[in-house]
């Protein structure tokens, strides 16, 4: 049954990800750590830190380490397939009717709605890290974090790499931390 | 055949070479689909980003699909995106097998601590340039949303739903009007 749930949760991820990856955090957040209670919000921001530093879309790195932590290798491969099913299907559909659905103001008035939407969830997902619900561990331990979420803001309004910068924090992690 | 497994071969060299997702994929994938395999032209290629990024799902695996149906049609589709999968998925679940046994270790646990504030300040920067010339409207519906899905716990698909209905009742009515003129 766990294989269902995993499928279903991905398959409402992959159909409702506008917006691409840092949007479909909002909708992965949502499924996994406050409906499903799979995984904790701290949990939830190691798997975003590795999904960086690993190739592949965030979307599909996420789909496959949470599904292998929930329910072992087969769990991965469900999860990995749901949350890839949608943009297979749609994208077809959007290729072969593009320029009918690329002129219809319907859909383009739609999608200019949907973009405050989209940027909220983003926000969403970032308030949802910094100021978890009481039940989850927090990302945010002491004024140390403070700082270094600060400074990667502002080196990363300054186009450093966002690889670069996470490999940063954990070296200033191990120095204060450890 | 042939051509299927090139495609795969491309597509899995993008996957294995970008990191960070996203956007960071985009002049990776336009090195390879029009500069090194010319499978479309560089004005498609910008139409097709604009769909990769409207389409739900994350923009590489629309434009993998986009390009591999475009070719070879469905067998062209699911070559191409296999082809963005397959590394992605290796890689993850290689670290998700082999991580338990480091993440009670020291120094990968102050690695991790310090990550953390820094992975969420990578999420809130892209607020800022995405919501560059948007209208005052629009920002209160941003920072609504964010409070809500946020204070709420309600799901972000409820208002994606609803802004599209939005959206589509908001041109009727405009339509509306200028037949009534």
């Amino acid at each position: 049954m766990i294989y269902l749930q995993l499928f279903l949760s991905y398959l409402k991820i992959g159909f409702f990800g506008f917006g691409g990856g840092y949007a479909m955090l909002s909708l992965i957040q949502h499924e996994v750590v406050t409906e499903r209670g799979w995984i904790t919000a701290s949990q939830f921001s190691d798997i975003i830190a590795i999904s960086q530093m690993t190739p592949g879309p965030i979307a599909i790195n996420s789909a496959t380490y949470i599904g292998y932590t929930v329910a072992g290798f087969w769990g991965s491969v469900v999860a990995t397939t749901a949350v890839s099913l949608p943009a297979m299907t749609l994208m077809i559909l959007i290729t072969r009717f593009y320029i009918q659905l690329r002129s219809n103001r319907y859909v383009a008035s739609a999608m200019s709605a949907m973009r405050p939407v989209v940027i909220g969830m983003i926000g969403a997902a970032a308030l949802l890290l910094i100021f978890p619900h009481e039940n989850s561990d927090p990302n945010f331990i002491d004024a140390w974090s403070w700082v270094l979420f600060v400074a990667t803001l502002c080196a990363s309004a300054r186009k450093v790499n966002p690889i670069l910068l996470i490999v940063l924090s954990a070296v200033a992690g191990i120095a204060i931390y450890a | 055949m042939r051509e299927l497994l090139t495609m795969f071969g491309s597509f899995f060299k993008i996957g294995l070479f970008t990191f960070g997702g996203g956007y960071a994929m985009v002049p990776i994938i336009q090195c390879e689909v029009i500069d090194h395999r010319g499978w479309v032209d560089r004005d498609e290629f910008v139409e097709l980003l604009t769909l990769a990024q409207s389409a739900p799902g994350p923009i590489a695996l629309n434009t993998s699909v986009f390009v591999g149906y475009k070719m070879r049609g469905y067998a062209g589709a699911l070559a191409a995106l296999l082809g963005v999968v397959v590394p992605a998925f290796t890689v993850i679940l290689l670290v998700a097998i082999y991580f338990a046994q480091f993440r009670e270790n020291v120094y990968v646990n102050a690695a991790f601590k310090g990550m953390r504030p820094a992975v969420v300040a990578l999420i809130v920067s892209p607020i800022v340039s995405l919501s560059k010339g948007m209208g005052v409207w629009k920002y209160v519906v941003a920072a609504a949303v964010a409070l809500l899905v946020w204070w709420s716990g309600v799901s972000p698909i409820w208002l994606i739903i609803v802004a599209a209905v939005v959206g589509v009742a908001i041109e009727l009515y405009n339509s509306r009007k200028h037949v009534a003129r």
